[in-house]
């Protein structure tokens, strides 16, 4: 289960050149600005795009080689594509529509997957219905079921969430969130929004201007400063992996991670639930010594790692707490202040916490 | 389809004969020139059909050099006088023709003087009238759902016939209809290339201009005008209700 990918082409005042690999099963997400390339590099993957040169492996599988000359069309090339527009068939009910790839496929899923992704999806009650009476969150779920029907060797999420709003956002992200932990195929996600990818990802390749700037995990990535620069104005921050340590009679919820422990307001989670929390940059204020008489539940020891420069005004911290990696957003003249500088101890004050599942080790 | 439609005319003939022609709505040579068109347009728009698709599909879907001239060449029957076009056939396929002449010999086709000669007078002459439906119903078609065939495993003939095609449906019908109505109206060709033989290519718009030669044949031509205009309505009948379909 990898994915090689490597890509040049020369277009009108823009060049593609860069080369990433999806080591594992799971989501890496593709991530930069608009006009990045993000679309290109899927539609190359999928082969409905030819680039001048290129070599694209999916499982041991050569799909696309111009050296070689070896150019596998589309309909063979086995990526299940779910488009941004979601692109259901108009003339066919959804549940023609789910089986369109599944009757294609080489390798069929059985009745047991095909009910098993109509029940993660929630798409039993739509099977009849035609794809123009459904809502935008609906027609989400659909265009993926039927992409995941197709027996797919890799999976292409363009942007899935990006043409709904936030509460069909909010309905359709647990759903991706279950396929993450429950399908064992790698997925590419499309994203230039920051918070999706700190919820989904486990990998990230940054792209910007047709390159790769940069390549990881999303727990060092999203901590790192050149992403903080890179980014521009997007929510720069932590992601950080928690487990549940204890409810406390307070109204407390005690979360452990690798550095130590955050509380929030009680979430409703058994004692070990795994979860993600997100820190952003600029929930988090720096102080020099222990602040006394402070409302904040979270003060955190840590390290000063690197300081950059986001813009004119404002500076990067990048935090070590214990393993973990913080990021904080503060003003250069208060960097300048407290004379921050590599190895220099501090108290992070954490403002607030955003708390994403990860849906395996919950209860369903 | 054709075969019906024959039989059914000479199920009503026998009935004819047997009742004597009196009791019916129309005349026996009216009702053989009104099957008659039927059946030449018939023949003509489901004839021309499968060429018209792929010119539209052609026009719709691919950038070649010389794709303005081959679009205007199709189109050249909507602006020649009809007249025109069946003389250029019948220089062409009639029997003295050079490819009318092989035809004729190697093949024992003859399309001078015969009602197939018609339905092929009337299949060039609607031509346009299809394909210019079918393109534009081609052209509304989004291009991703071809796309998203492709990603699932459609190959080119898979897409074109589960896709497209059902997703064109709409345009083809309207062409086809379009078609046929223009088919039952044309005149000037079918009488230059193929004259006006009775039971063979008099349609009924050769049968009203034979009324007309006839002194005292006002009637006559008057009582097929209005079969004319029935068939014109049923038609447009026809083409409201599958645009309207086409539309929900």
């Amino acid at each position: 289960m990898s994915v090689e990918i490597s890509l040049q082409h020369d277009f009108p005042g823009f060049a593609l050149d860069l080369a990433f690999a999806l080591p594992k099963p799971g989501v890496t997400a593709l991530f930069g600005a608009s006009g990045a390339g993000k679309t290109t590099i899927v539609n190359a993957i999928a082969g409905t795009f030819r680039p001048r040169r290129g070599r694209i492996v999916i499982n041991g599988r050569v799909v696309l080689d111009t050296e070689a000359g070896i150019f596998v069309p589309p309909a063979q090339r086995r990526a299940g594509y779910v488009f941004q527009d979601a692109r259901l068939f108009p003339h066919m009910s959804v549940e023609d529509n789910l089986l369109f790839g599944w009757r294609r496929a080489p390798a069929k899923a059985s009745a047991e997957d095909i009910a098993g992704v109509i029940a993660l999806l929630g798409l039993g009650r739509l099977l009849h219905r035609r794809p123009r009476a459904l809502s935008g969150g609906e027609k989400g779920r659909v265009a993926l079921g039927r992409a995941l029907l197709s027996s797919p060797e890799i999976l292409l999420l363009d942007e899935p969430l990006a043409s709904l709003d936030a509460q069909r956002r909010a309905e359709i992200l647990p759903y991706l969130e279950r396929l993450r932990d429950e399908a064992s195929l790698p997925m590419l996600l499309v994203s230039h929004a920051l918070e999706e990818v700190a919820r989904l990802a486990d990998d990230i390749v940054v792209v910007k201007g047709g390159r790769k700037a940069a390549e990881g995990s999303v727990f060092d990535v999203l901590t790192s400063l050149e992403l903080a620069t890179l980014a521009g104005a997007p929510p720069v921050g932590a992601v950080i992996p928690a487990t549940v340590a204890a409810q406390r009679e307070d109204g407390l919820t005690a979360l452990g991670f690798d550095g130590g422990t955050l509380y929030v307001t009680r979430l409703d989670l058994p004692l070990g639930a795994q979860l993600r929390l997100r820190i952003r940059a600029e929930e988090i204020l720096l102080a020099l010594e222990e602040p006394r008489g402070i409302s904040a539940n979270n003060v955190l020891p840590a390290k000063v790692v690197g300081i950059g420069n986001s813009d004119d005004v404002h500076a990067d911290v990048q935090l070590a707490c214990g393993a973990t990696r913080l990021i904080a957003r503060i003003t250069r003249a208060s960097a300048a202040r407290l004379g921050l500088a590599p190895g220099k101890p501090v108290y992070a004050i954490v403002k607030s916490v955003t708390v994403g599942a990860m849906a395996a080790s919950m209860p369903a | 389809m054709a075969s019906s439609v024959a039989s059914l005319h000479r199920a009503r003939y026998n009935l004819q004969a047997q009742h004597g022609y009196r009791r019916m709505f129309l005349t026996p040579a009216e009702s053989e020139a009104l099957f008659l068109s039927l059946r030449i347009s018939f023949v003509a728009v489901f004839g021309a059909l499968p060429v018209a698709f792929a010119a539209a599909l052609l026009l719709a879907r691919t950038r070649f050099p010389g794709k303005t001239l081959v679009d205007g060449l199709i189109h050249v029957p909507l602006v020649l006088p009809p007249v025109a076009i069946g003389f250029l056939l019948l220089m062409a396929l009639g029997t003295r023709g050079a490819l009318g002449g092989w035809l004729l010999h190697s093949l024992g086709i003859r399309f001078v003087f015969s009602w197939t000669g018609a339905a092929l007078a009337s299949a060039i002459i609607t031509f346009p009238f299809q394909v210019r439906a079918i393109r534009l119903s081609l052209e509304a078609i989004d291009r991703g759902l071809s796309q998203a065939a492709q990603t699932l495993g459609a190959g080119w003939w898979d897409r074109l016939f589960n896709v497209t095609l059902p997703l064109a449906l709409p345009g083809i019908a309207a062409g086809v209809i379009t078609a046929f109505a223009a088919s039952l109206g044309e005149f000037g060709a079918i009488i230059t290339f193929v004259s006006n033989i009775p039971g063979e290519t008099r349609t009924l718009p050769l049968a009203i201009y034979t009324a007309l030669q006839a002194p005292g044949g006002e009637e006559q031509a008057m009582r097929l005008s209005l079969l004319s205009i029935l068939l014109a309505l049923i038609f447009m009948t026809l083409a409201e209700i599958v645009q309207r379909r086409a539309r929900s």
